[in-house]
């Protein structure tokens, strides 16, 4: 018989002590019963956040400036989901590596066209009005340059858009139909029938909300309630609810490297930190088969504490 | 007859499975001196809260994903799933950690540490998927956050955040079942094998 060395990092020793009476079904019972109280009493006393949903309805009514500011971007193809690249179209540079790009390879499947999904397309489902057909008409049949030269005058004016008295004014008499596509976009979104219009497009039944939920997000109005609840990117985003609730605390090590260096100044930082997450997951699962890694417990040797009484007796 | 009997496949079975993990091992009544510590608790709490997560849970499906906004009942057990779940990672988490501490992989244990750590996968895709299912403000922010995250690995083409009907069934369904059969297999793992004994500063003997 040959006798393999022992590794104390991988070998478990023979246990030859005592052992001692020891109830798990109680012990699970018990802590069960304990979860459950703690569990009742933390709801009690702190509850839980549910802040209603934003809708375009009312976002358009708190800012409807905002609204028809992001309505013409979407319009126009400036908004950053217009320029956002795979998986909803092929307009932005995708996020990489060096020539790793999984978001380029895999390519476009959700596919968003803003100008259509966001304006033309509601716009047009909704009942003919002499004024919404004629622009609905000049745009449609308008070569792209002539389109892209509205867009143009439309971005320069853009600025100084204001809304007064149920109408959207913007100070250019260049962009063609797009004043008065705008008009009628922030008029529908202010009646709630964008809301429908965007959902409804794949049928009856739905339970996507892809296309109003990117709406929303182009829009200044959003990201700003976002930030008086603390929850951007840069106040670790994500990870936090609403109120004073812990969120998804255990996200902290991924929200952790959007603040710093190199991950908080890159283009790529998704692609980045995503990657970072997954070799240390990997590390993770795989500790007990990596040489060093898994030393660390038997060298740190916390474990004297956990087994002291063990430690104690043997002496 | 009696060969004939012994050569089944469910006779064969039934051995093997009573080899592996008999009655005793099982449920034993016992347990060797050192494990008296607090650290052991954790692992049973995590099981625990993640029964009151699956109960809660249980109740709020059975209105539909509406409900809790509109009825005070509702809202409640809304808060009591969610913290539960807070309950649950906190647990599990220091049980990594005792764990980690323990090297509790050593002596054929090390696929004990890889099912909790996928677990441990599971359960943050679980978590996450509850928090886009919300149907609120935090639902929408959370899920046009995360979704530029998913979508710069090539895998937003496929797991959709914004599809509220994909994300919801994941959260109900398909995450629930994997999160507890992931622990039914862990806990199996670590009766079968019992638990990891302390360090010894001088042994050369290898346990089976
Ligand atoms: C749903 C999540 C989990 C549940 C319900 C769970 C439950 C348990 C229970 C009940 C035990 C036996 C009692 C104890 O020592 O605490 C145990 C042992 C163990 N767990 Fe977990 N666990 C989970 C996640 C994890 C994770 C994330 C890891 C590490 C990555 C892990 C690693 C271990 C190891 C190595 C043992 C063996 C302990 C020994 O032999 O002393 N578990 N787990």
């Amino acid at each position: 018989m040959t006798k393999k060395p022992f590794r104390p990092d991988v070998d478990a020793p023979v246990y030859k002590g005592p052992y001692v009476p020891y109830d798990i079904i109680k012990e699970g019972a018990i802590a069960v019963l304990v979860v459950f109280i703690l569990t009742a009493a933390l709801a009690l006393v702190f509850s839980s956040p549910d802040e209603k949903a934003v809708t375009i309805k009312t976002w358009s009514n708190a800012d409807a400036v905002d609204f028809a500011q992001t309505a013409g971007d979407e319009l126009a193809g400036t908004s950053a989901v217009a320029n956002y690249g795979a998986p909803y179209n092929n307009n932005g540079t995708s996020q990489h590596w060096g020539f790793l790009s999984p978001e380029k390879w895999i390519g476009v499947r959700i596919q968003i066209n803003t100008t259509n999904d966001f304006v033309i397309d509601p716009l047009s489902a909704q009942p003919a009005q002499p004024a919404l057909s004629a622009a609905l008409s000049q745009w449609k049949s308008a070569s792209s340059a002539t389109q892209t030269a509205w867009d143009d005058a439309f971005n320069k004016a853009e600025p100084n858009l204001t809304y007064s008295n149920g109408k959207v004014n913007i100070p250019t008499k260049a962009a063609g139909p797009i004043p008065v596509l705008l008009n009628y976009e922030t008029q529908m979104a202010r009646s709630g029938a964008l809301d429908q219009a965007l959902v409804t497009q794949a049928g009856f039944y739905t339970t996507n909300f892809t296309k109003p939920l990117l709406f929303v997000s182009d829009g200044t109005y959003f990201a700003g309630l976002a930030e008086k609840q603390h929850l951007s990117g840069s106040q670790w985003g994500m990870m936090n609810e609403t109120g004073q609730y812990p969120g998804q605390a255990w996200l902290w090590l991924y929200t952790f490297w959007y603040q710093i260096h190199p991950y908080s100044t890159s283009a790529s930082a998704d692609f980045l930190v995503w990657g970072t997450m997954m070799i240390l997951t990997a590390l993770m699962v795989l500790v007990p088969f990596i040489p060093g890694l898994r030393s660390i417990p038997r060298k740190i040797k916390i474990y004297r504490i956990i087994w002291r009484e063990h430690y104690a007796a043997k002496l | 007859m009696s060969t004939d009997i012994e050569r089944q496949w469910t006779s064969r079975i039934r051995h093997s499975v009573v080899d592996k993990l008999p009655p005793d091992k099982l449920l034993p009544d016992t347990q060797p001196a050192y494990v008296a510590s607090w650290i052991y608790v954790f692992g049973v709490t995590t099981m625990a809260a993640l029964g009151v997560i699956i109960l809660t849970g249980i109740i709020l499906a059975l209105d539909g994903p509406q409900w809790w906004h509109s009825s005070t009942l509702g809202h409640f057990v809304n808060s009591m799933h969610l913290w539960s779940v807070e309950i649950f990672f906190f647990a599990m988490v220091v049980h990594l950690w005792g764990k980690f501490s323990m090297a509790a992989w050593r002596g054929g244990r090390s696929l004990t540490w890889v099912t909790g750590a996928v677990t441990f996968m599971a359960s943050i895709l679980a978590g996450f998927t509850g928090y886009v299912s919300q149907t609120n403000f935090d639902s929408q922010w959370i899920a046009t956050q995360a979704k530029d995250g998913i979508n710069s690995t090539g895998g937003g083409a496929f797991f959709n955040v914004l599809n509220l009907g994909q994300m919801l069934m994941l959260h109900i369904v398909l995450l629930p079942i994997a999160a507890v059969a992931l622990t039914g297999i862990h806990v199996v793992m670590v009766r079968m094998k019992g638990v990891v004994p302390p360090f010894e500063d001088a042994t050369t003997e290898v346990s089976a």
